[in-house]
């Protein structure tokens, strides 16, 4: 296990190194950040001095070093804009928009999983056909539209729901956060929900397609044969031998929740990161952005890690080496 | 004369498929005595396990019971609701699947699927429930059986897979053990093993059996008495003996002859021509006449029914075999 632990451990820092060229490169390519810095009347000489201060006058493998050198060093330079360090900014920022993304799989896991046992379990039920078409409908709609109809309908019509910003927030164990006042779980439903669709739609038919395998197995029809109640054959023996499938899906929808949530923050404007690197990117605000796919790769690879421990506590057939 | 603890009595269990309906079971009534052992048997299709999931209840659409009784100690199995078959299952009525390697949960403990039987259809607390468990690993001959209670199925062998099962299947103390082919996953070796194991415990317990088999080796050591499956309806019925030595039907007699000899060798092992009949489309007559040496004009008109012939055999033939001759 700790020689297994150790193994991942540079495997996902090999990830990371990867990401950093990738990101760096994107960022070479991407215009010259020099302009955002300058006044707009800023004379050559200035201009070239800027370029020095920020690295920018040397080769490109030059630039790199120094750039992995700050990294290691925790130093990810500062905004351009804010002129206050990118990873405070993005830090910052980070615990709105896990509030949302947790929230939105937490609505997700708990919508889609029973949704799915039953559909597996009674697949010619017309209730099973329902759900089926109705998951389908939930991977095809944008997240954007269905965010704008959640807010006319409810914030607008039935003005049942705020349609933007984060509420009232709370320091928690030195964390901000929304989820502990009564305002903040107000706002963040319409959020949250929207974010939701997709995932929701997706757990909900891998799910289903493993329970109609599990469901199939002699040891369903044994658990019946010893009295077990059709609850306790779903849940009890069906659903955790259908989990695997499921858990991988998790692992990879929390990286497609976070790049969502970019979109669904714009709408709601829900000041998270995602917002934060949309406008970084509109101002070419190298640090922030750079920062912000370096944290996203890193949570990736963490949960994705998380994930492969998680199998081998589903399936005691799974072992780590 | 004491009554019988089940009595089936004209079972159909029929499947709806697309392709028509598959009479799997059509027609099959036999008593079990308390503490009696009934070998099923037939070829593969023939419906024998359909008439073990049947009598639990465990029959899934599109299968369905058409018609019949299915009386167990005086409650008709066929018309109880599912929650009250729930808690007859396990409880009163325990089965034994084909395949040990699939029949247990790979994602529990020995020792939860286990106590689960006892949490369910009885009333003892976690500790007496243990040593139950316990108890009954041990007399199905797994050694420490206390620390395995936490092992794996995958940890296991076939053999002690179907140990376990069987474990399971007696741990609440039911009055009928239904065995499903219970030694055909299984290495020759390990055979003799299990099935003298369920013997052992069937008399202990005073329950009764029904071995559900396609292999009359099998059967003839222990059991009481055979019923004899051919296209869902029963073609031969009697006490072991009787059956084995002088079967009255062709078909049963076909598959005592398959049974290799090892007194006088053959240059070809023996078998019954032919296949099993198309079951979705059954010819009226005998359904067995396309495969019988003995058939006749009559065979293919007239469909046979079930007779009593000497000591208690029954046979459902127009031209049966008499002691001595040939088939």
């Amino acid at each position: 296990m700790f020689a297994y632990a150790v193994k991942r451990l540079i495997q996902m820092l090999v990830v990371l190194w990867a990401v950093s060229v990738i990101v760096f490169m994107m960022m070479s390519f991407t215009g010259d950040p020099v302009f955002m810095v300058v006044p707009i009347d800023a004379t050559d000489a200035e201009i070239a001095q800027a370029r020095r201060i920020l690295g920018l006058d040397r080769s490109l493998p030059e630039q790199y070093v120094l750039f992995l050198k700050n990294l290691l060093q925790g130093e990810f330079g500062r905004s351009y804009v804010f002129r206050q360090p990118a990873l405070d900014l993005i830090l910052e920022r980070l615990p709105a928009t896990l509030e949302i993304v947790l929230v939105a799989l937490l609505i997700a896991t708990v919508v889609a999983i029973p949704l799915g046992v039953f559909a597996g379990a009674n697949p010619q039920n017309p209730l099973s056909r329902l759900i089926m078409s109705g998951s389908l409908v939930g991977i095809s709609l944008p997240g954007f539209w269905v965010g704008m109809m959640l807010i006319f309908i409810f914030a607008v019509e039935l003005r049942l729901f705020p349609s933007s910003g984060r509420g009232e927030t709370v320091e928690f164990l030195g964390i901000r956060t929304s989820l502990l006042t009564a305002n903040g779980w107000h706002h963040i439903v319409l959020p949250a929900v929207t974010l939701s669709f997709g995932t929701l739609a997706i757990i909900l038919r891998i799910t289903r397609a493993g329970m109609m395998e599990v469901m199939r197995q002699d040891y369903i029809k044994f658990a019946r044969a010893k009295g077990v109640s059709r609850r306790g054959v779903l849940y009890g023996h069906g659903l955790r031998n259908g989990l695997i499938p499921v858990v991988t899906i998790f692992g990879l929808q929390l990286g497609d929740l976070i790049a969502f949530a970019t979109i669904t923050e714009t709408i709601f404007a829900w000041p998270g990161m995602g917002k934060l690197l949309i406008d970084s990117i509109y101002r070419a605000d190298r640090p922030v952005i750079v920062v912000y796919l370096m944290l996203v790769a890193l949570i990736f690879v963490v949960v994705n890690f998380i994930v492969d421990i998680l199998y081998t506590m589903i399936d005691p057939r799974i072992t780590v080496k | 004369m004491t009554a019988p603890l089940l009595s089936v009595r004209g079972l159909r269990t029929w499947f709806h498929t697309f392709a028509g309906i598959v009479k799997a079971v059509n027609g099959v009534s036999f008593d079990l005595m308390p503490g009696e052992v009934m070998g099923l048997v037939g070829e593969s299709g023939g419906g024998k396990s359909v008439v073990g999931f049947s009598i639990l209840g465990l029959i899934d659409p599109p299968g369905k019971i058409e018609q019949g009784e299915i009386v167990f100690d005086g409650r008709d199995l066929a018309q109880l609701p599912e929650d009250a078959l729930r808690r007859i299952r396990g409880r009163e009525i325990g089965m034994v699947f084909q395949d040990p390697m699939t029949s247990l949960n790979p994602v529990q403990t020995i020792g939860r699927q286990m106590d689960e039987v006892l949490r369910l259809h009885t009333t003892l607390d976690a500790r007496a429930r243990r040593a139950r468990c316990v108890e009954m690993l041990e007399s199905v001959g797994i050694s420490q059986a206390a620390e395995r209670l936490g092992a794996y199925p995958h940890q296991f062998s076939g053999g002690m897979r179907q140990r376990v099962v069987i474990a399971i299947a007696m741990l609440a103390r039911p009055r009928l053990i239904i065995a499903d082919e219970p030694t055909t996953a299984l290495d020759v070796t390990i055979q003799s093993q299990i099935l003298r194991l369920m013997r052992r415990q069937i008399a202990e317990e005073g329950a009764s059996m029904i071995l559900v088999t396609h292999d009359l080796a099998v059967v003839a050591e222990m059991v009481d008495k055979i019923t004899v499956l051919y296209c869902g309806k029963v073609v031969e019925a009697g006490p072991v003996r009787e059956v084995i030595d002088t079967p009255a039907h062709p078909y049963t007699r076909g598959l005592i002859d398959s049974i290799p000899n090892p007194a006088h060798r053959l240059p070809r092992l023996n078998q019954i021509p032919g296949t099993v009949p198309d079951v979705r489309n059954l010819p009226a007559g005998c359904n067995f006449r396309d495969r019988c040496p003995r058939a006749q004009a009559l065979c293919a008109e007239v469909e046979p029914p079930l007779i009593p012939k000497r000591g208690g055999q029954q046979a459902a033939c127009h031209f049966p075999v008499a002691i001595g001759e040939p088939a």
